[in-house]
């Protein structure tokens, strides 16, 4: 019966019930997306860091991955002395670079990492084959698209230009072997990927044995902290940093972006209390003849309580279905608009749904339901029954 | 009168209103015994304390002083939410304004003080709907307030106070907002009501109406000034 009357409550104010749960419905996505936000970034970075299991990498001292053009000596004997950790599994060098990419009369900038295609740990083969021999290489599909090549095809690429000359300098044929998606780099990156020893051969450099990057697999149950430490001690030129350390890094640098998250989402349940709460007052406000003659024939103050903070929650449970639908909608196009800012990795999702944050919201919804409807609840079950049927007969 | 044959025991009621510095003697020491299957009806000018007194009766508000027994239980002094389910089991009313909850239909409407009782659902439909048989809205049982004509609201209305077989009705105006024809027709079914044994205490300006009851108590300036068995 009890849920025939909140029922009927709503049936009785149809717009308005309407209305307040449309209200709710925008404020609980704004909720979701900012818990989204504050939480999308770190929970997608981290996932990306991740992706292929790698939980150290190793750069050059001072320095964050392929932060500079710096790069650390001695590789060979670099990976020679972190393989003898038994506690490292596997580990992958990774050398950066710049290639220019020779098309008739025009030529084409294009980034070029060096890699061991066995350990490898920067993308995702989509299409071919790895690049095994020395003059393979994969490719990303921007660089597809703005080539215009295939896989298959053979092309011209050249590591300078020498300005004097004007001529580009260590030119090399090279073979397509495959399409990848390259997991930290722009969704929209011209990006080539080759054997590592092929572009030490074509990047000059005094030592050519060099990287620009390690990234270490570690063995699953060893201490990724102690290894770190470890590597540190044994690669001195190098600082390890775990994917903890750069996820307080992280932190770090997001702290003002999510304390914004947590001011807009703490404004949208404000206001989505407020709302609920004005509603359900306006509505007891109205049926105080009906609520005093309930208790008059013996309805207990109890269950008028419940009728009043029923009311509350259904509006709040239903807005908030509603607003989780809506969050996730604006939260796809928002992410998509904010995706596309240059430089950034196409890993990273700024809202990313997680349903531990879908359950907070809807929980905090839930509460502020409850809570918008206690006022109204104790103010109709309060009411002097006597009183109050005077005050409606002369009114 | 023999004490188990009371239905309605009320002794030197009292009832003082705060209205700005002095305050106001609603009723100044009214005593009443209704004996069970009696027809009441209280009688009197505007604002000589019927209704204040159909109030303290009815256990919805509580005398400055004096005490009230309904079946021996003195009501006065229970707490709010003993006054509550002491109503919801033993008191039945009717108001003038029929006061139906306006989103619920005719037989939800009867159905409410029983499932608040904790009637089981098919029991207390089968109830509702023989009640609305007894009050001639068998037909209307599905329509809601808005529906009914103001009769057949105030038809509900006594269907509903009689849902939990009350041991008292109490009825506040309950022709004030109904025409003479109607009124009529109300008047003869608190008559059948009363013949078939429920106690009735109406409080009412409509001569009709008191002239149906068996007794007549006439009310003035908080006083019962005068109480006659016509019957």
């Amino acid at each position: 019966m009890l849920l025939t009357l909140v029922r009927a409550s709503f049936r009785r104010r149809r717009t308005r019930t309407l209305l307040a749960v449309t209200g709710v419905a925008v404020s609980a996505a704004l909720l979701l997306d900012m818990v989204m936000l504050s939480s999308g970034m770190r929970a997608s970075f981290r996932s990306m860091l991740l992706a292929r299991g790698f939980e150290l990498r190793l750069a050059p001292r001072g320095t964050l991955p392929f932060d500079t053009e710096a790069t650390i000596d001695s590789m060979s004997a670099v990976v020679r002395t972190l393989q003898a950790n038994p506690d490292i599994v596997a580990v992958s060098p990774v050398l950066g670079g710049q290639l220019h990419v020779l098309l008739g009369d025009a030529r084409l900038s294009t980034v070029a990492l060096g890699l061991v295609p066995a350990v490898e740990g920067d993308y995702e083969l989509r299409a071919g084959r790895n690049p095994c021999a020395s003059d393979a290489m994969v490719v990303s599909q921007p660089f597809l698209d703005a080539t215009h090549l295939h896989v298959g095809d053979t092309v011209r690429v050249a590591a300078g230009y020498d300005t004097q000359m004007r001529a580009l300098t260590g030119q090399h044929t090279m073979v397509i072997t495959g399409i990848a998606h390259f997991l930290y780099m722009p969704a929209d990156a011209r990006v080539v990927a080759m054997p590592i020893a092929s572009l030490q051969a074509m990047i000059p450099a005094p030592n050519p044995d060099r990287a620009s990057l390690f990234m270490l697999r570690v063995r699953k149950g060893a201490d990724v902290e102690q290894v770190r430490r470890w590597v540190e001690r044994a690669v001195p030129r190098a600082t390890a940093i775990s994917t903890e350390t750069a996820m307080q890094q992280l932190d770090d640098r997001l702290r003002y972006f999510r304390q914004l998250a947590f001011i807009l989402g703490s404004v949208s349940l404000v206001v989505g209390f407020l709302l609920v709460s004005t509603l359900v007052t306006v509505s007891v406000n109205e049926r105080l003849g009906e609520i005093a003659v309930m208790r008059a024939i013996g309805i207990a103050s109890r269950t008028v309580i419940l009728q009043v903070v029923l009311e509350g929650t259904a509006i709040m449970i239903v807005g908030s279905a509603l607003g989780l639908a809506l969050g996730l909608v604006t939260a796809r196009y928002l992410n998509g608009i904010l995706s596309s800012f240059p430089g950034l990795p196409a890993a990273i999702d700024f809202f990313l749904f997680q349903p531990r944050d879908a359950w907070i919201a809807l929980g905090l919804l839930g509460v502020s339901g409850i809570a918008a409807g206690i006022y109204p609840a104790w103010r109709g079950a309060s009411l002097p029954i006597a009183t109050t049927l005077r005050e409606e007969a002369v009114g | 009168m023999t004490g188990s044959s009371l239905v309605l025991h009320a002794r030197d009621l009292r009832r003082d209103y705060a209205m700005g510095e002095s305050p106001v003697h609603a009723l100044q020491g009214v005593s009443l015994e209704v004996a069970s299957g009696d027809y009441v009806a209280i009688v009197g000018p505007s604002g000589c304390g019927k209704s204040t007194l159909l109030n303290l009766l009815g256990a919805i508000d509580r005398p400055t002083a004096g005490t009230v027994q309904i079946r021996g239980r003195g009501v006065e002094s229970l707490s709010d939410a003993e006054a509550t389910r002491f109503r919801l089991l033993h008191i039945g009313f009717v108001f003038q304004r029929f006061y139906l909850m306006p989103a619920l239909t005719a037989r939800e409407n009867v159905e409410l003080p029983m499932a608040e009782a904790g009637v089981a659902r098919a029991e207390r439909r089968a109830r509702a709907l023989e009640l609305l048989d007894y009050v001639g809205l068998r037909g209307r049982a599905e329509h809601r307030p808005t529906q009914l004509s103001g009769g057949e609201q105030q038809r509900v209305a006594i269907a509903r106070a009689l849902a939990n077989r009350p041991a008292l009705l109490l009825c506040d105006e309950p022709t004030g907002e109904l025409d003479a024809h109607t009124g009529a027709e109300m008047i003869a079914l608190f008559e059948r009501l009363n013949a078939d044994g429920t106690t009735i205490v109406v409080v009412t300006h409509d001569e009709d109406l008191a002239g149906a009851a068996r007794r007549v108590v006439h009310m003035r300036d908080g006083h019962v000034v005068s109480d006659t068995r016509t019957r």
